[in-house]
């Protein structure tokens, strides 16, 4: 589970279109603009599996602004917003 | 010897089959759901192993970790720490997983281990797992984790014995002085620590063939599509409350045509006098009047617990996430709401898994506005009085159609008044995030709705046998004395105290269309809302004397306006009628405010949505 993907460009998974598959960089809480505090948000994320390493796909989007995505982590599926998703960095 | 009680405790990631285990072990029937967050309560129950061993075990809202987020993380968390005042803490742990989703729950597990409780990791859905391919090196898992592990299938007979088994293994040897608890809630940097360490545990000790269930991806390409997947979420809510009134009808007018005639039996065979008043009038007209609606309820609680079993639910939150947004409700409220449908209650009790205070405060406010199954009963008697059973575009039940009307109205006004508590009151309010599993399908099972049906159905029948049995006593009494003084021409019930405060109240409502028969229907109708249309039944019946074996429907057709039966219909949107629900808000929220203003916006609500529909209505020559 250490994979990296040296030869994309980073980005993070809140801009990714459906059907984007990459893998989990690192997290970065404070470029999210959530309504959380860094520490939570990331908390929240390590505790549904988004860690460094995972394989992430973005399975579905929502209608309003293509928002939330249905992403896959590994082997199961997370509904997050976009906004928190940001914080997220996949290449 | 006997030995002492043992407590066992299941903690585990949500959806992961904590209750289904809890009611494999114990016989209960707890509430089982493809959904996380299903349980918000600790629950206790009792079994005895196969080695004769009592055993309390506990069941527990599932966590991620035990930071304790949101009220229902928080009742897991102070249980296994026990914080929790007036709890043993557990003698064993049994830490539940999804075997085919292993990573959350191994991670937990490790952060579990440093509360030093003795522990049992139990991979749940095995027979899942074993159908994907996914394959476990148990032994080699229990010596990296140093914790025993088993597996089980919680849902088939028999699937627990290896638990049992183990479980009573442990227990014989159980260290009797207490483990030293280090636990303290993780950093971002242990906490990823832990993950990573999970993560190798799991691809030293699981191999996970590359068959992702391709059965709930080709579902939700459909289910999820942005547009498409709001169409199938309107036509499964349309469908709904057509069969409600659709389906329910064969039904009701059996059990409508059972009650006329034991009401007829019971007329013709009993002398007449009080106690044939007290079984025709107040047993038959008024308990039965409500029984009736039960295979409406039935229909309603089917489509609600099979959506809940199939696993749509999470994504009806994920599609109305944004929708609820802009009025200011977070996309977990969804679930509960739709819950509301059902009962209030259980819907209040779900906001626990919201963690953001607001948007929970918020959920409870208008979770009231959904429509209950309560007013069911009012609402079909008063459609099936005043509009008629024709079919529109030859194909949708015009009743069928206002039934819906009344419910969209419903959760219209629920989302207008949340837009206004977010823009008046919250004004600071940043959008908390939104983050929910998606579970993978799973087909409804035959069983466990069978039980869901049974015990909404045995819940709605003790009601009508208890809480509208006795307010039909008193109404029956309040409409039957004082008797008239003999020779007195006006009806009897012109004299009762049913018809004294009746009038009292009529001036205050009169305004809307109300007479005074619905004065006295609305007040017992605190207790619960049917109860309304079981007062109507009796003081009507009452009223009516010899000729009150027809049916309520029938004698509110000729007494009452349509412009009053719109005004009722509207009432009822809004009304605050429902004791239970008021003392659950109270004790959720843990304020007496709150649940005043709950009750004072809705009245007000009610009263401007009747005043507004009568006089409307008779503007235009329905009164
Ligand atoms: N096939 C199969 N399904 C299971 C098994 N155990 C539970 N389920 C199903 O998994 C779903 C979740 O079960 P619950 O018992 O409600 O899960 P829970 O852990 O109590 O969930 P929360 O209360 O939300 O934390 C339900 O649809 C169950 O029918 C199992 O061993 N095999
Ligand atoms: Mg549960």
């Amino acid at each position: 589970m250490t994979e990296t993907n040296d030869t994309r460009p980073h980005m993070p998974l809140g801009l990714a279109l459906r059907g984007y598959t990459g893998i989990i960089q690192h997290l970065s809480a404070k470029d999210a603009g959530s309504a959380l505090s860094e520490i939570e948000l990331e908390s929240r994320l390590i505790e549904l599996g988004f860690v460094e390493g995972a394989r992430v796909e973005v399975l579905h989007e929502g209608l309003v602004g293509r928002d939330p995505i249905a992403v896959r982590v590994d082997n199961i599926t997370i509904a997050v917003r976009r906004r928190e998703a940001m914080a997220i960095i996949v290449a | 010897m006997e030995l002492p009680l043992l407590h066992l405790a299941l903690v585990g990631t949500p959806n992961s089959g904590k209750t289904s285990l809890f009611n494999a072990l114990t016989g209960s029937r707890q509430k089982v759901a493809n959904y996380p967050g299903v349980t918000v309560e600790r629950k206790e129950g009792f079994f005895v192993t196969p080695l004769g061993r009592q055993v309390s075990v506990v069941d527990l809202p599932g966590t991620y970790s035990l930071r304790g987020r949101s009220p229902d993380e928080e009742i897991t968390r102070d249980f296994v720490l026990g914080k929790a005042t007036g709890e043993t803490v557990p003698d064993l742990v049994l830490c539940v997983a999804d075997s085919t989703n292993l990573r959350l729950t191994i991670r937990l597990l490790l952060e579990l281990k440093r509360t030093g409780r003795p522990m049992i990791l139990v991979l749940n859905m095995f027979d899942i797992a074993s159908r994907r391919g996914i394959s476990v090196d148990v032994e080699r898992l229990a010596k990296e984790l140093g914790v025993p592990v088993v597996t089980s299938i919680a849902v088939r007979k028999g699937g627990t014995a290896d638990l049992l088994a183990l479980t009573d293994e442990i227990s014989a040897k159980l260290a009797a002085e207490p483990q030293e608890n280090s636990w303290r809630a993780l950093g971002v940097a242990e906490l990823r620590a832990t993950q990573r360490e999970a993560d190798r545990i799991i691809a030293d000790c699981v191999s996970l063939p590359a068959r992702p269930d391709t059965w709930t991806a080709r579902i939700d390409a459909v289910v999820l599509h942005p547009v498409g997947g709001l169409i199938v979420l309107a036509l499964i809510l349309f469908v709904m409350f057509q069969a409600v009134f659709a389906w329910a009808q064969p039904l009701m007018d059996l059990l409508n045509n059972g009650f006329d005639a034991l009401g007829e039996f019971v007329h013709a065979t009993l002398p007449a006098g009080l106690f044939q008043s007290f079984l025709q009038n107040g047993v038959i007209s008024g308990v039965g009047s409500v029984i009736v609606f039960l295979p409406q309820i039935i229909i309603i609680f089917l489509f609600i617990l099979l959506l809940e079993d199939f696993g749509y639910m999470a994504r009806a939150a994920f599609l109305m996430d944004r929708i609820m947004g802009g009025a200011g409700l977070h996309g977990r409220a969804f679930i509960p709401l739709l819950s509301s449908f059902a009962c209030a209650i259980p819907g209040i009790m779900a906001t626990r898994v919201i963690d953001n205070k607001r948007d929970r405060l918020t959920t409870i406010l208008i979770a009231p506005l959904m429509t209950c199954s309560a007013r069911i009963p009012v609402y079909t008697l008063i459609i099936s009085a005043f509009i008629p059973a024709k079919d529109v575009w030859g194909f949708i039940n015009l009743q069928g159609l206002v039934m819906f009307g009344l419910y969209a109205t419903g959760i219209a006004s629920a989302l207008a008044v949340s837009f206004l508590i977010k823009f008046f009151m919250l004004r600071d309010y940043a959008p908390a995030p939104f983050m929910l599993e998606l579970p993978d399908y799973k087909m409804p099972r035959l069983k466990s709705i069978a039980i869901g049906v049974y015990t909404r159905a045995k819940m709605f029948l003790h009601r009508a046998g208890t809480t509208i049995f006795s307010m039909m006593v008193l109404i029956w009494f309040l409409a039957s004395f004082p008797q008239p003084p003999a020779g007195a021409t006006e009806p009897a019930i012109d004299f009762s105290l049913a018809a004294i405060i009746g009038k009292a109240l009529e001036p205050l409502l009169a305004p809307v269309g109300f007479n005074w028969q619905i004065a006295v229907a609305l007040i017992p109708g605190m207790a619960a809302r049917e109860v309304a249309v079981a007062a109507l039944g009796t003081v009507y019946a009452i009223e009516g004397g010899k000729e009150a074996a027809e049916q309520i429907g029938q004698v509110l057709s000729t007494k009452w306006s349509l412009a009053t039966a719109l005004s009722m219909l509207a009432w009822y949107i809004f009304a605050p009628q429902c004791a239970s629900t008021l003392a659950v808000i109270r004790r959720e929220t843990g304020s007496w405010t709150w649940m005043a203003t709950t009750f004072a916006y809705m009245l007000v609500l009610a009263y401007a949505a009747s005043l507004v529909t009568y006089n409307v209505a008779v503007a235009l020559g329905a009164g």
